[in-house]
């Protein structure tokens, strides 16, 4: 059961990064592609977790924190610098 | 033995609930038409199926070894304080370029309506300084 709901749950994950490449290169404007990067990371620690899940250890999970604190840092920067034209005043 | 069927049934459950969760959001972020929409879409369903998915992981993991471990939950609480903050600087950004948008949507910043500030503006209180 539990083999089962991780490949479906691996199918749903690659789908919804296909969907965030395809907004990421479609965009209109910067803060479409910025929101598109922004569900990327969510994305992608999702996809750790499930290699986690898939390969039994825990080893990955300090890279999905890693992965969570610049992703969000990143997004700060660069909404800073689009309202501010500067990032550090 | 029944106690690990209903277990392994809860996690698939909170797995499946979790992908199908991010692929609404990320649907809702290929679909919609507004940036204000795909913004509205994207950050809460997203959100939720990653906190669905790391329950999930969490839950496996503590009936794997025995013991719950602390590592999940910080992600999972680390996403969710964060979320919001970047989707409140995100609108900001979309109103600060204004960006085109239906009508419907309302992204400007908003005004004080006719009807709350009455016909004339009120002036303030003459305090007496002169």
């Amino acid at each position: 059961m539990l083999d089962i709901a991780l490949k479906i749950s691996l199918a749903l994950m690659i789908l919804a990064l296909l969907l965030n490449v395809y907004r990421l290169t479609v965009g209109p404007d910067l803060p479409d592609r910025l929101l598109a990067l922004d569900t990327m990371y969510v994305n992608s620690i999702a996809l750790i977790v499930l290699m986690g899940l898939w390969l039994n250890t825990k080893t990955y999970f300090e890279s999905a924190l890693l992965i969570a604190l610049l992703g969000f840092i990143s997004t700060v920067a660069v909404c800073k610098y689009l309202l501010r034209g500067d990032i550090i005043e | 033995m029944t106690l690990y069927v209903v277990l392994e049934g809860i996690i698939a459950f909170f797995l499946v609930a979790g992908g199908v969760f991010a692929f609404i959001g990320s649907l809702g972020l290929a679909h919609l038409r507004d940036f204000y929409m795909r913004l509205h879409g994207t950050t809460k369903a997203t959100t939720l199926g990653i906190g669905c998915m790391l329950t999930a992981s969490m839950l496996y993991f503590w009936v794997i070894e025995g013991k719950p471990d602390i590592q999940e939950v910080l992600i999972t609480l680390f996403l969710f304080i964060t979320a919001p903050v970047s989707a409140h600087l995100l609108a900001k950004t979309g109103l600060h370029l204004q960006l085109r948008h239906i009508d419907k949507t309302g992204g400007s910043p908003p005004e004080l309506r006719a009807e709350e500030i009455g016909k004339r503006p009120i002036p303030h209180r003459d305090h007496g300084h002169g």
